[in-house]
């Protein structure tokens, strides 16, 4: 029992990690249709960046927790700019191109980044500094971690402001009335322009959040390390309902448990022929098995508000 | 365009055919002409580029003509290599000739191809997108691990002295000499990937303006409206997989043939996005944009690897940056640069074309 | 108008592989530049030597370390102003990327070819050395591997394939039995990243502990790009091993050797040469990695070559990863075996290579009829306070400990010169006390592996 009560801790935070970065994926997907290919790469710049100042900042004696604010403070702006620069150039332009013409510029965009990342940061694997202590702490058998926790409470926290600010605000209102149709949003006197822009600057600046979560509870940062998580959370976006967030939510924390799941019991239910080298494998076969018997997602609408 | 231009060649024969004598005579000559001044690696990278113009076409027909996006496409070329690996290696000893090989990798994909395209018929524009994606990815998972319990792909090893072709008792795996000159066994492979892709285009050109390719594009611009007109979706989107599979399963089978070792790590998702980036970059739709692509990003990143570094000396005397990380950047800067600026791709089938100057503004989607 | 204009187009289309290799002049004359080998002015000339990795991508840190090894040596050699055949030799290094790719592998080999090197070191992964072996081969280009350990390479046949890394049939039973020599484990944990080189070495663990008697549990993977472990490492703790394998790289071996001991798992960790390096201590942090064993193919750096060490240092202002000794070395062993052919031609200093007796910065050199390194040593590792240190050498299924190797080593230096074999029987020989339960388990495994 403490094993399963440690599997579903461990998919809550991967899951919770998963659900940050998705939300970034499906807020731009709900609005414009897009998939941004190139988030992955914000969460890896915002890691990146972080890993810098404390390195800067570990010797000054500041307190951990301080140390690790300034980072993040410094990483949600540098990655807010990129994801409106990123918009500006590598996106708007393509507005009413076919669809798929985006979808290169983002995987243009995504090499572009990782390349830049590689000349200042390096090939090497950069030890995260581990500022924080990790503490493990006991429940009922299994061990949760104060870093785990704080990816919890971040994470909830992040998604509960966003949701508050699209379904509460003036501005919220107006990126659900953007995502609906664009054109007549435009005659009600919102400037869409600006609303899309603000959608991936709020995207890059959540991005940048879980870059130092996850560099912070892996120890790792590398200039690689965008593109498999960004493709788990679109995984993620898409099994809750692309474009809409709480889907993106319930999509990355389902993922997050499943994948834990998969793992850990799939070689004794498999009598060992599967074991966790399929782990990937499960991930997939149930977002295919959602999507053949629910085509727009777990929360998806066919119509419906998408914000 | 190009259709019309071949309805209008067919009026007039004679320019016609010198048109397809000059082509045919620049491609035959070429590999020689590379070899001798650019070396024996520019045949083997124009290999690649025949391949990846395979690979381009057969995506074409699910993207291009069906308008199915397809992430997983590379699982196709997968399934062909080691069709091709497993029958002619010494991995379970069989050596089975290579045109019994191919058609039997073709028909595997083609397999797999219905096997993908079966439960995603109901799916639309970017599930069908993921569901391919974790397609493809289960393919080479399950590739990377069947060596146990039973040892069927060798696992991450990869299955190595694969054999060569062999046509008549000539192997294409080494060299012969033909009178003076020096036939390389790149440059032998070239040959036999010509004619299988004029081969290929050909099917392709036939195809896009057969009723198959009509139902197709029918389907791409509206799914419901084609229905009414007595379209069998079902039918349809199941031939568009098969197809594209199958060329796929052809073009894997002959990549295991000239590199004679293959392992999953050359199946991963950055290739199938390769091969989308060139049908989306040349295209979509058009067969000649879609070859332009792919011959396009084979060639740029090879172009680049000979050219940066020693312009880089010219210029500033030593190197700056490093070659490899300015290849790359160069790479994304032109992918980005080249949708900005034609966004229906370097050159856009006819029908694109005219929706994108029809739609002049209007919302996406 | 219009059939003229779109005949004009497709004849572009069609000619484009021209047009596009047409454009291609730079890198001719830069070839040119360097390959004037064959006629030279008669007091120089230019020998190339081919250097392959990975430059962009998930390993491209060791890709570069590589390179920097073999670098070093070229600059060392040109330093010193070797001649061969009556002309000073100006060795220049061609660095290429292969992406880890095996299809840009062979482009990359090809490309060498072309370019007329006199021999190649790399390629860093099996995955790529393997497709480009037989380029190399048909061209009679002499390769040398640092760090490509799949058994496959050297089995194909090719008499100028050589490696100077022992094999993961080598190290992966040396590891094993000085895990169950030492650490004495009842059931042992095997892990790997599902790639040639991680589950290679994993196989070979699990054969040798099976075959000592050693229970071992279901095989557990993970990839190569695994950054979260816990998943697997939680179904591990409640089978509760005495000790874990891990066959994978450093930037996954990092963390799975952080969360492991977060989830509270005191069983001994235990890597291969894949991340066996000082950084494992900061990337998994310092508690966990304390008392961290792993491998390395070779004699440890640290006792053979100082020079070496120090050089590196000096000319990159950072330590060597992983692989740059033996970069270095095969860099060395090829100019080396040029020297004594006094050729830069292949099919002349090939049958040097293959006889080759050569005392690098690994440690003693000499290939088998394969093409593999004779008698390779494998050194264990321990992490201790703030650095890995050497606590034994296996050879042959034998432990030694890390000192009466030395001792030996030290004594038969001084006794014989260049005898590169001698000196590691008798430090065998003695050390056979020394760890007498961990040869015991080496003799009862030794049998069933290969």
């Amino acid at each position: 029992m403490d094993i399963f009560i440690q599997q579903v801790i461990n998919g809550l935070t991967l899951g919770a990690v998963y659900a940050v970065v998705a939300l970034g994926y499906t807020m731009v997907y709900g609005i414009i249709q897009l998939i941004n290919f190139a988030h992955g790469e914000v969460v890896m710049i915002g890691a990146m960046i972080a890993f810098s100042v404390i390195v800067a900042l570990a010797p000054g004696g500041l307190p951990p927790l301080v140390v690790v604010l300034i980072a993040t403070g410094c990483a949600i702006p540098v990655c807010m700019f990129l994801g409106y620069a990123m918009e500006r150039v590598a996106y708007r332009p393509l507005r009413g191109a076919p669809r798929l013409a985006p979808l290169i510029t983002a995987i243009g965009v995504s090499i572009i980044l990782q390349h830049f990342a590689m000349m200042i940061w390096g090939r090497s694997p950069l030890p995260f500094p581990q500022v924080i202590t990790t503490v493990g702490y006991d429940v009922g058998g299994a061990t949760i971690t104060n870093v785990q926790i704080v990816i919890l409470v971040v994470s909830t926290a992040m998604m509960t402001a966003l949701a508050l600010m699209v379904y509460r605000t003036k501005f919220g209102a107006a990126m659900r009335a953007t995502a609906q149709n664009p054109q007549i949003a435009g005659l009600m006197g919102i400037d869409t322009d600006r609303v899309i822009a603000a959608t991936f600057v709020i995207g890059a600046g959540m991005a940048a959040v879980a870059g130092v979560m996850v560099a912070n509870y892996y120890g790792i940062a590398h200039y690689t390390m965008g593109a498999p998580l960004g493709l788990k959370a679109f995984c993620a976006a898409v099994l809750g309902g692309i474009g809409n967030l709480p889907g993106a939510m319930l999509g990355g924390i389902l993922l997050g448990v499943v994948e834990a799941l998969g793992a850990g019991y799939i070689g004794d239910l498999t009598g060992n022929w599967f074991g966790s080298n399929y782990q990937d494998v499960f991930a997939f076969i149930v977002l295919i098995l959602v999507l053949v018997f629910r085509p727009q997602g777990l929360l998806g609408e066919r119509v419906g508000e998408r914000a | 365009m190009i259709d019309e231009a071949l309805a209008r060649w067919k009026r007039h024969p004679a320019a016609l055919a010198v048109g397809i004598a000059l082509v045919a005579v620049a491609l035959a000559v070429l590999p020689f002409a590379l070899t001798a001044n650019f070396g024996t690696t520019w045949v083997r990278i124009t290999n690649f580029a025949i391949l990846y113009i395979f690979l381009a076409l057969g995506l074409n027909i699910v993207v291009g003509f069906a308008g199915l996006l397809d992430l997983g496409y590379i699982a196709f070329y997968a399934v062909g290599a080691y069709a091709y690996a497993l029958l002619a290696s010494p991995h379970f000893g069989l050596h089975l000739p290579f045109w019994a090989i191919l058609p039997i990798g073709a028909a595997v994909a083609a397999i797999f191809g219905i096997l993908l395209g079966a439960p995603t018929l109901k799916l639309r524009g970017d599930y069908l997108a993921i569901v391919t994606l974790g397609f493809g990815e289960i393919v080479r998972i399950f590739l990377n691990n069947l060596d146990q319990p039973v040892n069927i792909t060798n696992g991450p090893r990869g299955i190595a002295r694969i054999d060569p072709v062999r046509i008549d008792g000539v192997s294409f795996g080494v060299t012969d000499r033909l009178g003076g000159l020096v036939v390389t066994g790149p440059i032998k492979y070239y040959y036999l990937l010509l004619a299988l892709v004029v081969v290929v285009i050909f099917i392709n050109v036939r195809l896009q303006n057969s009723r198959i390719g009509r139902a197709w594009e029918a389907i791409r611009e509206d799914e419901v409206a084609a229905r009414a007109m007595g379209i069998s979706t079902v039918h349809m989107k199941l031939l568009a997989f098969a197809m594209g599979a199958c060329f796929g399963g052809i073009a894997g089978g002959m990549f295991a043939a000239i590199q004679t070792f293959i392992s999953p790590e050359s199946f991963v998702l950055v290739e199938s996005v390769m091969v989308l980036a060139m049908v989306v970059l040349g295209g979509m739709g058009n067969i000649w944009g879609v070859i332009l692509g792919a011959l396009l990003l084979s060639f740029v990143p090879e172009i680049l690897r000979f050219t940066v570094e020693p312009l880089q000396r010219q210029l500033f005397g030593r190197m700056l940056v490093e070659p490899e990380v300015i290849r790359m950047l160069i790479f994304g800067f032109a992918l980005v640069l080249i949708m900005i600026l034609r966004p229906g791709g370097l050159w856009p089938s006819a029908v694109r074309k005219r929706e994108l100057a029809a739609r002049d503004g209007a919302a996406p989607r | 108008m219009q059939p003229r204009l779109s005949a004009i187009a497709l004849a572009t289309v069609a000619a484009f592989g021209l047009v596009a290799c047409g454009k291609e002049e730079p890198p001719k004359p830069a070839a040119k530049a360097e390959a004037p080998a064959a006629p030279p002015p008669p007091p120089t000339m230019t020998v190339n030597i081919g250097h392959v990795a990975p430059l962009t991508g998930g390993i491209a840190h060791l890709g570069k370390d590589n390179e920097n090894g073999a670098r070093l040596a070229i600059e060392q050699a040109n330093a010193a102003k070797i001649s061969i055949d009556g002309k000073e030799v100006k060795f220049v290094l061609i660095a290429e990327d292969d992406q880890a790719d095996p299809k840009v592998g062979a482009t990359v080999a090809q490309k060498l070819v072309d370019a007329k090197v006199a021999g190649v070191v790399g390629h860093l992964n099996s995955g790529t050395s393997i497709p480009a072996s037989p380029i190399y081969n048909q061209a009679g280009i002499p390769v040398i591997s640092g760090s490509a350990t799949n058994p496959k390479l050297t089995e194909q046949g090719f008499k100028q394939q050589f490696r100077v890394v022992g094999r993961d049939d080598q190290q992966g039973p040396a590891v094993a039995i000085y895990l169950a020599g030492t650490a004495k484990p009842k059931t042992v944990a095997v892990i790997d990243d599902a790639t040639a080189y991680g589950a290679g070495l994993a196989d070979e663990v699990e054969k040798t502990l099976k075959a000592a008697g050693v229970k071992v549990l279901a095989r557990e993977k993970g990839t190569d790009k695994t950054t979260d472990w816990k998943a697997v490492l939680t179904k591990v703790k409640g089978r509760n091993p005495d000790a874990i394998f891990y066959g994978g790289m450093d930037a996954t071996g990092g963390p799975l050797l952080k969360q492991g001991r977060e989830l509270g798992i005191k069983a001994v960790f235990a890597f291969g040469d894949g991340a066996c390096t000082d950084e494992m201590r900061k990337l998994a942090g310092e508690k966990a990695a304390e008392g961290l064993i792993c491998s390395q193919a070779g004699i440890p750096a640290q006792a053979s070559s100082k020079k070496f060490l120090d050089a590196y240092k000096a000319k990159y202002n950072v330590d060597p990863i992983l692989y740059a000794p033996f970069t270095y070395d095969a860099t060395n062993l090829l100019i080396e075996a040029m020297k004594k052919a006094n050729s830069a031609d292949p099919a002349k200093y090939l049958p040097e290579l293959q006889k080759i007796h050569f005392n690098g910065a690994t440690g003693p050199i000499a290939f088998d009829e394969k093409g593999d390194r004779k008698d390779a040593e494998i050194t264990i590792f321990t992490m201790k306070g703030d650095k890995l240190e050497p606590t034994a050498i296996m050879k042959g299924g034998k432990t030694i400990a890390y000192n009466d190797f030395l001792q030996m080593l030290a004594t038969a230096v001084s006794a014989a010169g260049d005898a590169a074999k001698a000196p590691v029987d008798s430090a065998a020989q003695a050390g056979r006390d020394a760890a007498k339960a961990a040869v015991e388990a080496g003799k009862a495994a030794t049998g069933t592996p290969k």
